[in-house]
């Protein structure tokens, strides 16, 4: 078992971060693990979000996962919710797609188009 | 389904979406009985006995995206096809549990697979729900407790990424310490 000292640590760590942001004013990218998403590859995906996101060290960034989001043979979907921008959703998404979208979508706020479905540029 | 752990991430989600505040997983694996024995349990909602009858058909779900619920039906499939079981408890108000058993050595039984990765992802997920892990093997027993962690973190939630890296590397010795150079 992991010392649970270390973990006292990272508490310290982390209650001294001045971080103001909440889970809501920040970007959340979800994955959709039903049944459907689970057998088409989804917990890869999703652990490659979370990877991806705690190496770049992405503060007010949340991953998390949501139960069928309706286009089980685009699965695995991925939702990307950006604050005051329409939702993205990213389609038959692979682990080795992830890092692109983190770096070109989270980070530079530009969506991968060619992964996605019904995103109009609307700008 | 191609890994057990597939079939857990998967069964745990119903326990999710009926409120448990609460879930216990464990896996326990017995070689001199041949037998390997998964539990989800949960304090969520419940179902009545006749909902419990109809979840096992693939036509009952409680989604409103399809008409089909594949989960329990699925995995109810990959242990009977092991020589195994597969039984449901549940009370309206008390919660669910879902224990399947499988051979070890049959050929038919899938792979925990990355059972470490799929606790994680449930944990992390699902901040506000207590989780219980419990893994084993013979003699050797890891349990890890979101609670405990919970009391030395305080404030700090469970999926900040500092506190889902200390839980992702736990499971994993958890999960090597148990499982580690068995073929299960």
């Amino acid at each position: 078992m992991k010392s649970l000292a270390e973990l006292a640590a990272i508490r310290d760590k982390a209650l001294g971060d001045v971080q103001v942001r909440t889970e809501k004013d920040g970007t959340r990218i979800v994955v959709g693990m039903a049944t459907c998403g689970i057998a088409a590859g989804a917990r890869p995906v999703l652990t490659a979000f979370l990877e991806e996101v705690a190496k770049r060290e992405l503060k007010g960034v949340t991953v998390t996962q949501t139960g069928c989001i309706g286009v089980c043979r685009l699965e695995p979907i991925v939702e990307v919710y950006k604050p005051g921008e329409e939702r993205v959703t990213y389609v038959k998404v692979t682990p080795d797609m992830v890092p692109k979208i983190v770096s070109q979508h989270i980070v530079n706020g530009s969506p991968v188009v060619e992964n996605t479905i019904g995103y109009v540029e609307n700008r | 389904m191609r890994e057990i752990s597939e079939h857990i991430l998967d069964i745990a989600q119903n326990s999710v979406v009926a409120d448990a505040s609460e879930i216990t997983l464990s896996v326990l694996a017995d070689t001199a009985k041949d037998l390997l024995t998964v539990t989800i349990l949960d304090n969520g909602k419940g179902m009545d006995a006749a909902m419990v009858e109809s979840v096992l058909s693939p036509f009952t779900t409680s989604r409103t995206t399809r008409k089909v619920g594949l989960g329990i039906p699925m995995f109810r499939e990959t242990a009977l096809t092991a020589n195994g079981s597969f039984d449901i408890t549940s009370a309206p108000g008390k919660g669910t549990g879902v224990t399947a058993t499988m051979e070890i050595s049959n050929i038919d039984r899938p792979p925990l697979g990355a059972l470490a990765d799929t606790m994680h992802i449930l944990i992390t997920s699902n901040p506000d729900i207590d989780f219980i892990i419990r893994m084993a093997c013979d003699a050797r027993e890891e349990v890890l407790d979101t609670r405990e962690v919970r009391t030395v973190l305080g404030s700090v939630a469970l999926n900040n990424p500092e506190v889902s890296a200390w839980i992702r590397e736990a499971l994993t010795e958890m999960n090597d310490k148990v499982f580690g150079g068995e073929n299960i």
